[in-house]
């Protein structure tokens, strides 16, 4: 059970499938692990399986996603799904778990495209059954063809007005749109603005699917402040200030969301050097122009190195392709640069639009400093409050705000509150992001039982022949 | 609460039993889905403060969404829905006992 790869590729999204094909082109073994059940990432989840109701409400950005999936069946990569990988050794190896069966495979180049998770939205409520994320919503039209009947979204973002449109169209009309970026925000992305006109065509779309929101009647507030989700013990309303006014609504689902952020867990897990990225407000590995890590047998691609979007993902899992061939030797480096060249320029040219982005829709004070009483460690219901008590007694970084109260070693291990501590560590303690640092990750990444772990056979080394 | 979307039918639709109730669930669906689709929105009560929890991240990213499935600990949402299946709220362990 201890196969060799030249090439491993952890996640099947965009970046991934690209960075697989890429490098089964030039001939390297190559095997592809994701933890869906089918090929497609967060954009293209379960294309493959998509039913003409879903197909038309989901549009046609997300069907682009079957021609890949379609070329993913047709080559020669070994994509395993299902698997989750629980371990990543500094050498390559990598175990994961199928249906609690453990297994270990070991890969001479290692491509990371383990996409982005959406920014922790944490507000007063937020916690209570019926508030969920808009990913989440999203990702239950594209799996089970179903749509929340009384939701609000809440926060701001390219993909909550995508979603907002999707809900429309699926005939499950959001009762309203509660947006956090302020006019402010606005005119302070505008100076972004002349080279964001490169990527037009994905600013019309973002207007498109506001008028679209707007002709259903769907009503937005902006800046909007004060924001709580309210019931016993599930949701039924949500209240906020927008324009100086309160409001009241009643709901079933709030659906949050602030922007995606690269998930970092394997990539920490290994010891890659991150830095904090001022502009999106979140931790992201170093990486050279060719998704090249700071440990030579990794490389990362997509929104795991960066939030670009989807297209910038495929392209950059191509780049990150041609580095692996080039590292194993099956590329001279001469030819790695000239194939990549005319990608790295479509790449750049992709993600002009971000910085317009980024300044458009930041995450607002409310999720970036919350209010004491704010849960923000879903997994121990460790309050902001707290971690801005642990700062008065000394704590000076998240490893150590574990051994005060418990933050991030819950059964999410640190995937939600991780960013939210270390942001509020740095205000309170003036120290930069990078200064205060990340919780450190260990294997295994996602809780496995011990019949899992007892189920992997320790790597042999090959026989000497004598 | 949800619904199917427009034109969305519930073809091959299957049931598995939830705290003994029947639930009903189409191919592909995973136990969270379905459950949310049977109005379904408490799946556990946290440890800490027994507080109401139900799926939030539909990625197996939060763990909001723990349950017992045939007598195992899964995340719903990662979770296929199979005809037959028994599933079961995680029983709530107070961490007092603990101390
Ligand atoms: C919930 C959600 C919905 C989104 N919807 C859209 C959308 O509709 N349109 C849009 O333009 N953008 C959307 N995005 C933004 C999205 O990040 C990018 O568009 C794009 O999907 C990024 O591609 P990627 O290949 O980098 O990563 P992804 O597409 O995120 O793919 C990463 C893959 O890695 C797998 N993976 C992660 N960790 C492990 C592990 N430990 N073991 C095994 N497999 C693992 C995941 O299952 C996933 O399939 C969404 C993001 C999120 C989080
Ligand atoms: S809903 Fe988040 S892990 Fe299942």
């Amino acid at each position: 059970m201890n196969d060799q790869f030249d090439i491993i590729v952890i996640g099947a999204g965009p970046a991934g499938i690209s960075a697989a094909l890429e490098a089964d082109h030039h001939g390297a073994s190559v095997c592809l692990l994701d933890e869906q059940a089918s090929a497609g990432g967060q954009i293209y989840r379960n294309v493959s399986q998509s039913t003409p109701a879903r197909t038309k409400v989901l549009g046609s950005d997300y069907l682009k996603g079957e021609q890949l999936v379609r070329d993913l069946r047709n080559s020669g990569v070994v994509h395993r799904t299902g698997v989750t990988v629980w371990k990543v050794g500094q050498d390559g190896t990598i175990a994961y778990s199928k249906e609690e069966f453990a297994t270990q495979i070991k890969g001479r180049h290692v491509i990371i495209a383990n996409g982005a998770t959406e920014r922790s939205t944490p507000l007063p409520g937020w916690t209570k059954p019926g508030a969920m994320t808009v990913g989440a919503a999203q990702i239950l039209m594209k799996s089970a063809g179903i749509v929340p009947t009384n939701a609000v979204l809440i926060g701001s973002g390219p993909l909550l007005y995508l979603v907002a449109q999707q809900l429309v169209t699926a005939g499950a009309p959001p009762k309203a749109l509660v947006e956090t970026q302020t006019k402010t925000d606005l005119l302070r992305a505008t100076r972004h603005l002349v080279p964001a006109l490169k990527g037009w065509k994905q600013l019309a779309k973002g207007l498109q699917l506001i008028a679209a929101i707007r002709m259903a009647g769907v009503p937005r507030f902006t800046g909007a402040t004060n924001i709580a989700i309210h019931g016993d013990e599930k949701v039924d309303r949500v209240s906020f200030e927008a324009n100086g006014k309160n409001h009241s609504i009643q709901v079933t689902s709030a659906l949050l969301h602030q922007g995606v952020v690269p998930n970092t867990q394997i990539t920490r897990s290994i010891g890659l050097k991150h830095i904090y990225s001022g502009q999106q407000h979140c931790f992201h590995p170093v990486t050279d122009l060719f998704g090249q890590s700071s440990n030579i047998v990794f490389s990362i691609a997509g929104d795991g190195a960066g939030i670009g979007g989807a297209k910038v993902a495929a392209l950059s899992g191509k780049i990150s392709a041609l580095n692996a061939v080039c590292q194993i030797g099956k590329i001279p480096k001469s030819k790695c640069e000239t194939l990549a060249a005319p990608i790295l320029k479509k790449r750049s040219a992709e993600l002009a639009i971000r910085p317009f982005l980024d300044a458009a829709y930041p995450p607002p004070a409310d999720v970036l400093r919350p209010a004491d009483e704010t849960i923000i460690c879903r997994c121990e219901e460790v309050t902001a409050g707290n971690i801005r008590r642990f700062a008065s007694l000394g704590c000076k970084g998240p490893n150590q705000a574990k051994s005060f109260g418990r933050p991030g070693m819950g059964p999410c291990q640190g995937r939600y509150c991780g960013l939210t501590v270390t942001q509020i560590l740095a205000q309170e303690t003036k120290q930069s992001h990078d200064v205060v640092g990340a919780y450190r990750i260990r294997a295994p990444l996602k809780p496995i039982t011990l019949k899992e772990l007892a189920s992997l056979e320790t790597p042999k080394e090959p026989e000497t022949v004598k | 609460m949800f619904k199917l979307m427009e034109g969305e039918d519930a073809q091959g639709s299957f049931t598995f039993l939830f705290e003994g109730q029947p639930i009903s669930a189409t191919p592909g669906m995973s136990v969270a889905a379905a459950l949310l689709a049977a109005d379904v929105s408490i799946f556990r009560q946290t440890p800490v403060s027994q507080s109401a929890r139900g799926p939030f991240c539909m990625m197996g990213a939060c763990y909001d969404c723990l349950v017992y499935v045939d007598g195992m600990n899964v995340q719903a949402c990662m979770t296929k829905a199979r005809d037959g299946m028994k599933v079961t709220r995680v029983p709530v362990i107070n961490e007092d006992i603990e101390t």
